[in-house]
């Protein structure tokens, strides 16, 4: 398959770029936008924005000013979080975005995501949710009593949750997977591999490894993969980052084992390597590789064609195929064959229903 | 090359293959249809605009597209045919009657560049100029910014932009595109009373909005549409059916705080968003004016023009 021209001028941006027609402009600020890498493609081109072409040029210096107004925006969010949650004797965990941006890792240069994510232990959640709507936060009033009970019961967190003056977006988690899913997590394992936010006392990040494995976890499991090359590229730059630390290679294989993960771990190292060249040490790749599925190969053709942008130029034959398999795979991993069954058609039979309203006059 | 070259045929099949890129500085679109009154509404409204080449840098892909499937056809049979907006490939807002697809290239074109053109200052305003000069019009809608706009284009003002006022923070002046005027409803009738010449497309009835028509840049607001230029008057209108014509003072305060509302990406630029702000305010005279009769507004703006 070709590799898109976005993926190239991401790996080699010094080189790439000044090599660009208009044409190749166009289609890679296309890519960007649509892979929601722009903001990564301008920091990553900003050394040398000064020498490009000016047209491409304000798109990308457009994308750095959102970049910059989303650091700000969620530094302010997280210590609004401490304020509410810390006082009640808790000390949350930033997931992801968030943490990658409040840790100032090279995984958060230029990255844009919608929410914050946050995790606390099951038994705290009530605490947790009754703490941040005393602050202002608010459950979408539209959310439908089947929905809100699916989350209650099946996932690994409540209902999105928004703030009522900054109209912020929290996801509040107790767990990493469904709890019916087929990978059982060791949470409790999760809740001991954490480090202090410097800056944000008693907010808390999972401590690399665990970080990772999360990324990976979060990655392999998801059905929509409209951000897939945007994680792929996270994955990229934790283990580069990360990896120049001997220490975490070493741990990687045997915390997975701990926590459950080993099959999303193998899958992040084998597509992070294939798609982006990431180095790897070939001992984990082996290691890692032992929990490979049979039928990896289908994944491989199925993964190779779903993570790369979602745009017409990045698409062939076989990529409309590729993502529902993988959809489906997702929801096969969520919960047990019975429950999701059950799940469909519930919410078969919910869309043949009018709505409220309509019921009502 | 302009559009006009093209005649209405060439152009329907240009919108339906490989688009049409037109130029519309300070941006360049393209622009994908396979309605055939697109093409009629712009060769009307966008004739003096250049054509661009199909391997340059486009900054909008825009397209509307009747819609498809089976739910499609069925509209279609019942003579409710629906099209959809989309960028680049990717769908947004709702299907709308097909009738109204020329409007939906106008608001996508609006949301694109307020969503992506954050290298200016985008205001929810109109902008005029006059020996050099710029007025802006910001206003909530329902305020008869448009229709004082098209009566003030007519008048020997020269229309930048009746939606979006575009401020280059670099040097603090003002862009528009010269597109065309939104007019609805009564404003319609009252335009072709007030400017017979005005060029006017073909009233959309029925739609959210009303009956919709768009008035096209008079003049030579498209050969100048890149000559930008500095606020001089923020003035804020408001209509008022029988109120004589009456220019206030309005509170340099207010008026930045009337913009940072009307603003789409005042937060994304920051404290440099609140610094233009507060220097496009500080340059100008703002002004609350109330009116009812277009020619008097016309008369109060001419001797606001004359007198500083």
């Amino acid at each position: 398959m070709k590799r898109p021209l976005l993926v190239d001028v991401l790996l080699a941006p010094a080189e790439s770029a000044r090599r660009l027609s208009p044409a190749d402009w166009d289609l890679l600020i296309r890519q960007a936008r649509r892979a929601n890498l722009i903001a990564r493609l301008a920091t990553a081109l900003e050394p040398q924005l000064d020498a490009l072409p000016a047209a491409p040029v304000r798109h990308l210096r457009a994308a750095l000013l959102i970049a910059r107004r989303q650091r700000i925006a969620t530094r302010w969010e997280a210590e609004c979080i401490r304020r509410a949650l810390v006082p009640l004797g808790m000390q949350p965990i930033l997931l992801k975005g968030a943490a990658y941006l409040l840790c100032d890792l090279p995984a958060a240069q230029g990255r844009l995501f919608g929410d914050v994510d946050l995790l606390v232990p099951r038994a705290r959640i009530g605490a947790a949710e009754a703490g941040l709507i005393a602050a202002g936060w608010a459950f979408d009033a539209e959310i439908s009593d089947y929905d809100s009970r699916y989350y209650r019961e099946w996932m690994h967190e409540i209902p999105p949750l928004y703030h009522r003056q900054r109209d912020t977006a929290l996801d509040l988690h107790h767990t990493i997977l469904p709890p019916t899913a087929r990978v059982q997590v060791n949470t409790a394992a999760l809740f001991e591999d954490t480090r202090e936010l410097p800056g944000l006392p008693g907010l808390r990040v999972l401590a690399p490894v665990t970080m990772f494995l999360h990324s990976a976890a979060h990655l392999f499991h998801e059905g929509e993969l409209d951000n897939g090359l945007r994680d792929v590229f996270d994955l990229d730059a934790l283990l580069r980052d990360f990896g120049r630390d001997p220490a975490f290679w070493a741990a990687l294989v045997p915390r997975a084992r701990a926590l459950g993960l080993t099959r999303p771990l193998f899958h992040a190292l084998r597509y992070t390597t294939r798609l982006l060249g990431t180095p790897v040490p070939a001992d984990v790749m082996r290691e890692a590789a032992a929990d490979s599925p049979r039928w990896q190969s289908l994944l491989d053709a199925c993964y190779e064609r779903a993570l790369l942008p979602v745009h017409p130029s990045c698409d062939g034959p076989l990529t409309a195929p590729a993502r529902l398999a993988l959809y489906v795979r997702s929801h096969w991993l969520r919960m047990p064959t019975g429950l999701l069954a059950r799940h469909l058609a519930r919410k078969a039979w919910l869309r043949l229903q009018p709505p409220a309203e309509a019921q009502a006059a | 090359m302009t559009l006009a070259a093209l005649d209405e045929r060439a152009l329907r099949s240009r919108l339906r293959g490989p688009g049409l890129t037109l130029h519309l500085p300070p941006f360049v679109v393209r622009l994908h249809s396979d309605v055939p009154r697109v093409a009629t509404d712009l060769l009307r409204l966008y004739g003096d605009c250049d054509l661009g080449r199909d391997d340059e840098f486009v900054d909008f892909h825009l397209a509307v597209n009747y819609d498809r499937g089976l739910h499609a056809l069925w509209r279609r049979l019942a003579g409710r045919r629906q099209a959809r907006f989309s960028t680049d490939g990717l769908a947004a807002f709702t299907t709308l009657p097909a009738t109204q697809a020329f409007h939906m290239i106008e608001w996508g074109l609006n949301w694109a560049v307020t969503a992506h053109a954050h290298h200016y200052v985008v205001y929810h305003a109109a902008v005029l100029e006059r020996g050099g000069r710029a007025l802006v019009l910001p206003a909530p809608p329902g305020s008869g910014k448009s229709t004082l706009t098209a009566a003030l284009a007519q008048r020997g003002w020269r229309l930048l932009s009746d939606e979006l006022a575009l401020l280059d923070p670099r040097d603090g002046r003002l862009y528009g595109l010269a597109r065309p005027v939104n007019l609805k409803n009564q404003a319609i009738a009252l335009m072709r009373a007030f400017a017979p010449g005005a060029v006017l497309t073909e009233p959309v009835p029925d739609t959210l909005k009303g009956t919709l028509s768009l008035m096209k840049a008079p003049g030579d607001a498209i050969a100048r549409v890149r000559e930008g230029a500095r606020a001089a008057w923020i003035v804020v209108p408001s209509f008022e059916a029988g109120a004589e014509a009456s220019l206030e003072p309005l509170p340099k305060a207010q008026a930045h705080l009337l913009l940072a509302e009307q603003a789409f990406n005042y937060d994304i630029h920051g404290v440099d968003g609140f610094e233009a702000t507060a220097d496009l305010v500080d340059g100008a005279d703002c002004r609350a004016f109330t009116y009812s009769r277009l020619d008097d507004a016309v008369r109060v703006f001419d001797t606001l023009a004359a007198a500083s």
